[in-house]
This record gives C-alpha cells, structure tokens and sequence, in this order.
C-alpha cells in the first residue's frame, strides 16, 4: 500500500501472479520485500499474508503496510491451520529451507493449492559450469559461492516432479523460464524443460 | 453517569489533575474477577487530538505498569513530557492531527482512577488493601465502560507496551469485535515465573517497609518511600540491558576520584537508581504497585483458555502488529513468538517484526527509528483499510 504506482515485477513473480484468483487468501513464504504481496493486493485485490526470515524484508514489508511475520518456512509453517488459505507460495525459497519436503507438504495441507518456483539445477549453462568448469555454479540468478550460499538444497525439474508424484501431489500447470523471461509449458516435456528451463514454476493440489 | 471537564480530582496532597474524569458504572456495576463490584467509580482520562464524525479513529492507548494517562503533555507531577512524547503527537507516528487518542488510568492506579489511593464510598476513607484485587480483565473491563461513555463503538487501534501490551491481547480476546487493528509491544499473553519473582522482590520491599502499616498509611499519616523506592530501583534494572547499563554507566564512579571504602553511593549505577528511586516516590502510591504488579502476575490467556492460546483469538478479524526487542530480557521475543503463533494458528492478519535495540525492555518507550518507521507503515496499511483518510 506504499504510494508508489505499479511497477513491472520479476518475470517468475508475474507468472505466480497470473496463476491467482483474484480476491483469494494467500501466504507468501519468503516473501522477500513484499513485491508479489503489495502486486497482488493492489492489481488482485488479494488478501495476503507473508513470512520472512530477514529482518530488512520484514520492515520493508509492514512498513509498506502489508502483513507480515518474522519467520521461517521449516520453524513457522507448523501452526497453520489446514486449509486457511487459497494459495501458499514459495518462490525461489524450496532451495533453502532445511526441510523442503516437509515444507512441501505444509504447504499443501494449509493452502488448497500451493505454487513453488526454483531455480533448476539441470540447466544447461549449470550443467555445463560443472562439467567444463570443474566447479560448483555461479551465475546471476545463483550469485553466491559454495562456501556462503544460503542455498542448501538445490533439486532439478525432474526430481521435483518425482517428489511431487512421491507425495501424492497433483501438478496443475508447470511452466519454465530460460535466461531471456521465456515462457514454457512443461507439461509431459520434462527432459526439455530440465536442459533449457533456467527457472519453474509450479501450480499444486493434492 | 456524569462528566466532569478539566475537573478537579480529589486530593489532598496534591494539585487538581488535568484533563477528564468521570464516574463509571452507577447504572451496571464492573463485575471484578476477583467477584467484588465496583459501582459508581472514577475513572481518570486524557484525550489529544479529535473523533472524526463516524467515530473511526479512536486510539486507545494503554500505559504500563508505571505510566498513567499523560502520554503527551508534561506530567502534572514531575513536570516532565509525556511518557510517549516521542510517539504521540502532531506528526507523529500517533498523529493526532489523523488519530483521536485515549489514555485512562488504570483501575488500581493512582491518578484518579478507582485505586487503593481513592476513597471507599462505603467508608469515606481511603480504601488501602481493602481496594479489591484487580486484573487486566479488570482493567479493560473498566476501559470498555469508558468507551461505552464516550460512544466509541469500535477502536481504530488498541496499542501499549509491556503491561500496556498484555491489556492489548485482553482487549483482542475479550472485545475482539471492538478492536480493528491490535499493537502489542514488548508483551505476553502470560507472566512468566521470572517476571513473577521479581515483583515479587517489590512487593516485598514495600510490605517490609515500616511506614507500610499493613496498608494503612494514608490513614496514618505515613508513606512508605524507602520501601517503593527498593522496589523501582529493583524493576528499574529489569528494564535496561546490560549492554544499556555498561554504555551508560559502565564502572564510573560519582563525582569521586577513587572508592570511598564505604556504603555510599561510589558508582554512577548506584546514583542512578537511587535517584530513580526518589523520583519514583513522588508521583507512584506504594499500595498501587502492589496491586498492579498482582493483576500482571495473575495474567495467563493461554491458561483462561485451557492452555491454548489460539482459542483465544478464535475467529478475530482484528489487523494485529506484534512487536518485540532484540535486547528485552524481561518480555523476550520468544514470548512475542508464542502470540505471533497463537495468531497464525487461527490464521489471523498478522505482522511480527522484531527491533534490534540495546535499551531492553524499555526501549518502547525510547529514540527506535525503525520501531516508529514500521508502526508508522503499519497504522498506515490499517487506516486504509478501515477507510480513514491518507495522512495529509
């Protein structure tokens, strides 16, 4: 509810927010600086809430008038009650949580659907910084080194489908981004998605 | 019931207190916990800044444990600015340009509200220890009357820190239908063993002081200051940090050079809570601080609601901002957590945020840049919602 006007967001954020009814609940996990959440009340009118582990997210975001708890997904998600919201979202924060199927599973039994994007460690550029390289990747959208990535538990577009079939969950839409914002559909395309997909997105229910 | 404007609160020792007072429950008694009524009883207030036309943007602001309804203005005893001078204001993150902004003296206080300090109807005296023990219920309770009177249905927010704090979940749990938007500061939804230990530690220094009389000194012409003053400089530790204490004082010696081998007060610590102390007795009734520290040590939500503290937000529609300290040791976060969790459990609008800051528990009440900066959002993002105009 900052005063500022509409500004364009991150190209995976812009798909989560098309995939959302408008006037839905929704908890944001890892909400960053509340730009998916001060996007969708203001364009979706959507009733949002957000957890946040870093204390200048969290400031940026209440200050912003959005509502916002100091937390994580492994500690937090616990004390939700099943089904509370329409939506659970969880972008580009699977990789870093010290549970991610727990955490997988939370957010499904508290929202009626949860959306997930992550960055995909079979990407072709990652493949081959290790293959050619010899080293762990680093790259713009994973700036970080090895030795201080808050990234612990990185997984590829094919083994998220697998954790998804494992768990029971249904895949509702699947779609990748390469490194220029491209939109695809992965549908049953995964081995492609898994070479050419920097990023995906993912819509579930179980 | 009856108003009285600017009136004179009845008391011989001191000057008339400023601002409103006025006399609750003549038509429906307060029903107390403790099961005493109290029926026709003062109740001290302030107000700053104006109530729209549809009543929207009343804020009750609840004071602490040593607090009372001068929150912006110099206090009538002291001569010092308000409690919350550095909150509410014109301008300020309480803006009272935007923001009608209520402040009672607590049921068991001593400015003017129903207290030990008051006279007994029933006796014409003073009602010492025979005051009923009071609780935070209690408090509200008295609270919600005022409101009654003053023809505020709904309050814009509910704010206060520590005690004030424990008051803004009862009013959530108790009235939740009243409370738009709920700022708990430095809080919990119990006192805790610890907390309970050092009132404890007060309540005892004031009972051992002679001039207590049992709870008679009014009546005896006596005012036990050494006692209340042990108390205060007890608390008052309670209140800083170490590190608060270290950058302050450190081991300064007062106005001396070298130790005096002696009992007098060689630090600056030591200085420093003596004159605390002193300062305290002024203006705080010893018989009230008993009975206020009681009902903080009596407060247990999550017990009133067979140990789960989410029944007792079951259902809210109340916008609440839970704040707490990196350096409050006496309402550490971890109790802010256990609200914040009890909230999220009944899926309610929550934000929790805490502050980095060395002053410990009293740091509500100190310079916090980034306290004032996401309140302020948060107020912002409230008023909004509850359709108050944008701040000009």
């Amino acid at each position: 509810m900052a005063a500022n006007t509409a500004r364009s967001i991150r190209a995976d954020l812009q798909i989560i927010a098309d995939m959302i009814e408008p006037h839905s609940r929704l908890l944001d996990v890892g909400c960053g600086d509340g730009t998916l959440l001060e996007y969708l009340d203001r364009h979706k009118h959507v009733d949002g809430r957000g957890i946040e582990i870093s204390t200048e997210g969290v400031d940026a975001c209440v200050s912003a008038g959005l509502s916002v708890i100091q937390g994580n997904a492994d500690t937090d998600l616990a004390d939700y009650p099943d089904q509370a919201f329409d939506y659970v979202v969880l972008s580009q924060t699977l990789q870093a949580v010290q549970a991610p199927k727990t955490v997988l599973g939370h957010l499904l039994r508290i929202g009626r659907r949860a959306i997930v994007s992550f960055p995909n460690f079979a990407y072709w550029r990652l493949r081959w910084h290790l293959a050619a390289r010899g080293r762990m990747p680093v790259s713009n959208s994973l700036p970080y080194q090895w030795y201080e990535t808050p990234n612990i538990h990185f997984c590829t577009i094919k083994d998220f489908v697998e954790l998804c079939d494992a768990m029971g969950i249904t895949i509702e839409r699947s779609i990748s981004l390469d490194h220029r914002g491209t939109m695809r559909r992965i549908g049953s395309l995964v081995f492609f998605a898994n070479l050419f997909g920097e990023h995906a997105v993912f819509l579930l229910s179980k | 019931m009856t108003v009285t404007h600017s009136h004179a609160t009845e008391r011989k020792d001191a000057r008339p207190l400023p601002g409103h007072r006025v006399k609750l429950g003549a038509d429906r008694p307060l029903r107390l916990d403790c099961g005493a009524e109290l029926h026709d009883f003062p109740v001290a207030y302030q107000t700053y800044g104006s109530l729209n036309r549809d009543k929207s943007n009343a804020v009750l602001v609840c004071h602490a444990l040593t607090g009372d309804q001068f929150v912006a203005e110099p206090h009538p005893v002291t001569g010092k600015p308000g409690w919350w001078d550095l909150m509410v204001g014109p301008g300020k993150t309480l803006d009272t340009e935007r923001y009608f902004i209520i402040c009672a003296n607590i049921v068991g206080g001593c400015m003017g509200t129903a207290g030990p300090k008051e006279i007994d109807p029933a006796t014409n005296k003073r009602w010492g220890v025979d005051f009923p023990v009071i609780t935070i219920g209690d408090m509200v309770g008295a609270q919600a009357l005022l409101l009654d009177h003053l023809g505020i249905e709904q309050l814009f927010v509910v704010i206060g820190g520590s005690l004030g704090g424990m008051q803004v979940l009862q009013w959530a749990a108790a009235f939740p239908e009243r409370v738009f938007a709920a700022v708990p500061i430095a809080a919990a939804a119990h006192h805790t063993a610890q907390n309970i230990a050092f009132h404890e530690v007060g309540r005892q220094a004031i009972m051992a002081d002679p001039d207590w009389c049992g709870g008679d000194y009014e009546n005896n012409g006596k005012h036990p200051h050494r006692g209340l003053a042990v108390a205060r400089m007890a608390a008052h530790i309670t209140y800083l940090s170490e590190t608060a204490l270290h950058r302050k004082f450190g081991r300064r010696l007062q106005d001396r050079k070298a130790v005096t081998y002696g009992f007098d007060a060689d630090f600056q610590v030591e200085s420093y809570l003596r004159h605390q102390g002193i300062m305290f007795v002024d203006r705080f009734d010893a018989n009230s601080y008993l009975y206020i520290t009681r009902a903080m040590d009596y407060f247990d939500l999550t017990g009133e609601h067979g140990g789960v503290l989410a029944n007792a937000f079951r259902g809210t529609k109340t916008r609440f901002c839970v704040f707490s300290f990196t350096s409050d040791w006496l309402f550490p976060t971890e109790e802010s957590r256990k609200i914040v969790h009890a909230l999220n459990a009944v899926a309610a609008n929550v934000s929790f945020v805490e502050i980095e800051s060395e002053d410990g528990h009293d740091s509500f009440l100190l310079e916090a840049p980034e306290f004032h900066r996401v309140l302020n959002g948060f107020l912002n993002g409230a008023a909004e919602h509850r359709g108050l105009p944008r701040a000009g």
